[in-house]
């Protein structure tokens, strides 16, 4: 290990040239000098907008199939969003059981992007591990317990989307064929064994040491219209007040160019960041949550907001067990849609969605002719919006630990990025970290 | 419910991201294979978290994964590893665009024995992985190479 540095005579340079446990690849750079962060970057390399430029010409009915392609881990997500911009084009909204069953197959995902994040990228973090591997040795059971969560998520994307990766049953108005109450029926053990397991989890990140880090963070997360926590949809909504259609997101946020990276930058018209995720739902949407998972979270420390990023690892486990517990009630409560899409007739205008990713608001807008085809597409992904309030806990979290040695500035550093679950395969297709002291 | 995979004496998994040049191998290769009616091997191709690779060979006994590399070699070269006893080369961990990478895959179940008896992986050398490339052509051979040979390792007559 490095000894410290002194902070004030001497500057520093820390460079992570690939960012691990992170989705993607992608590179941090912090510079250091006398005492003072200079400069913290965060690039991305590769080119963001493929997708949409793929989506022009094509027909609105394939928006759910190649948006799917843009993440492995978050497939539903766009589906889901593109869904609710074509459905709004169409001059449709789709309700009832149908939206029930959207609801169900993202938790589906909820649950496997939460599982896979808090076991194996966030926790050997925080019992200092190098990787999930390292930490399977003297944790077996912890790795164990998310391969079995990960796969209830997983077999409930297989039964209602037709396969485990990139879902193919969710079609513009719903899906193609809903599943049967009996074809259901063998999800809920494994749901409820993870439901337990998950009880234990929440618990257990409440014992892990927490960096002492809080900002004042603008936060923004949908609102559900039927007072649930925000997931399939919504309005948007924020700390500061506001709360606007998902038609109205061009009025109050901007994407730009930043020159260090590849991605768009998210930021509110008239200002600053905002963070998108666990954390903002969380504090915006408290009482959507279920009793057990409030308790859950009451019992592992957090008040009805959290702010310190590093807590997000608790926040995800209590998203996770409200996952599942939403999951079971969907599934207890579900009826067959018959049938399982409203018909949609494309006529010639703009459409706007919006859901929750595991990571946080994903948007997307369509402007369609009358024949269907897609004018134009635009995807803002959670990551992009989150990229600002990262710099910018970065550059408060190295200002107040410079006393740390470059080893342990660069390891806390790469976990103050993993407090987002940055989906880089989102942001763009690559992200890698860069530490700097020079 | 119904393991898909439970049946299988031989998986063939390629990995890779279809829209991203050379990462697309992986994927191609699973494809030819599957179309070659005769074979006997359970084929996915896998777009999603390598993480699920753990549930997807769990009941086999042969583990053939096709991914693309960035080992340093020519562009097209095809390795192949044995990892049924000892980990992937360094140089090639942590080189995937996935959550968990192939190489990490791997060594998680050989920690959890959720590993194939024998688990071999063939590698095949990328070069360009732009959103919306096509294949350079050293990497079509290479599909073809990968094909003929994972078909012996099968000891299927191709």
């Amino acid at each position: 290990m490095t000894p410290p540095l002194e902070p004030r005579t001497r500057s520093r340079r820390i460079r992570t040239d690939a960012l691990a446990r992170v989705e993607g690849e992608g590179a941090m750079n912090v510079r250091v000098r006398d005492g003072e962060v200079l400069e913290v970057q965060l690039r991305i390399y590769e080119p963001p907008r493929f997708f949409e430029a793929l989506l022009r010409g094509r027909s609105y009915t394939e928006v759910p199939d190649i948006t799917a392609r843009i993440c492995g881990i978050c497939p539903v997500a766009y589906q889901t969003s593109g869904c609710l911009a074509i459905e709004q084009a169409c001059g449709t909204t789709v309700d009832g059981p149908i939206r029930e069953l959207r609801r169900l197959m993202y938790c589906g995902e909820w649950i496997e992007s939460h599982a896979l994040h808090l076991y194996m990228l966030h926790a050997p973090d925080f019992l200092g591990y190098e990787s999930a591997i390292h930490m399977a040795a003297d944790h077996r059971e912890l790795v164990e317990r998310a391969l079995a969560t990960r796969k209830a998520g997983n077999q409930l994307l297989i039964a209602i989307g037709g396969r485990a990766e990139h879902p193919i049953n969710p079609r513009t108005g719903g899906f193609y064929r809903a599943p049967t109450r009996d074809e259901l029926a063998p999800l809920v053990e494994p749901l409820q064994r993870a439901l337990e397991a998950t009880l234990d989890t929440v618990a257990l990140t409440a014992t892990l040491t927490m960096p002492d880090f809080e900002r004042d963070y603008e936060f923004v997360a949908l609102r559900d219209d039927d007072g649930r926590y925000p997931i399939d949809r919504g309005r948007i909504v924020s700390s500061g007040g506001l709360d606007i259609p998902a038609e109205a997101f061009d009025d109050h946020f901007v994407e730009e160019q930043v020159a260090h990276s590849n991605a768009l930058h998210s930021r509110f018209r008239d200002g600053g960041s905002y963070m998108v995720g666990p954390m903002a739902r969380y504090s915006l949407a408290f009482d959507g949550l279920s009793p057990l998972a409030r308790d859950a979270a009451r019992e592992a420390g957090l008040g009805p907001t959290c702010r310190n990023p590093f807590q997000s690892i608790v926040v995800r486990a209590v998203e996770l067990l409200y996952a599942i517990e939403e999951a079971l009630r969907l599934i207890e409560a579900y009826e067959q849609p018959d049938p399982p899409a409203v018909a949609l007739e494309p006529r010639d205008g703009v459409g706007c969605g919006v859901s929750e990713a595991p990571r946080g608001i994903l948007w997307h807008r369509y402007e369609i002719d009358a024949s269907g085809a897609i004018r134009d597409a635009r995807i803002v992904p959670p990551t992009s919006q989150n990229q600002r309030a990262i710099e910018e806990d970065l550059r408060g979290f190295v200002a107040g630990h410079l006393d740390l040695s470059d080893d342990e500035l660069q390891w806390q550093c790469e976990q103050a990025i993993r407090n987002y679950d940055p989906c880089i395969s989102c942001a763009t297709h690559f992200l890698k970290l860069d530490i700097e002291r020079a | 419910m119904p393991n898909a995979f439970s049946r299988a004496g031989a998986v063939v998994i390629g990995v890779g991201n279809e829209f991203r040049g050379d990462d697309a191998a992986g994927l191609i290769v699973a494809r030819r294979l599957r179309e070659q009616a005769s074979t006997q091997a359970v084929v996915l191709d896998w777009e999603a978290d390598p993480a699920g690779l753990l549930e997807a060979w769990m009941d086999a006994n042969l583990a053939i994964v096709v991914d693309t590399v960035v080992s340093g070699a020519e562009p097209g070269t095809v390795q192949r590893f044995d990892a049924s006893t000892v980990p992937l080369p360094a140089r090639l961990a942590g080189s995937s665009t996935h959550a968990l990478g192939v190489a990490e895959a791997i060594e998680l179940a050989r920690a959890l024995d959720r590993l194939p008896g024998r688990t071999i992986v063939y590698g095949i050398e990328g070069s360009s992985f732009s959103a919306g490339a096509a294949l350079d052509p050293t990497v079509e051979r290479a599909i073809d190479e990968t094909l003929t040979r994972v078909v012996a390792e099968l000891g299927e007559r191709p």
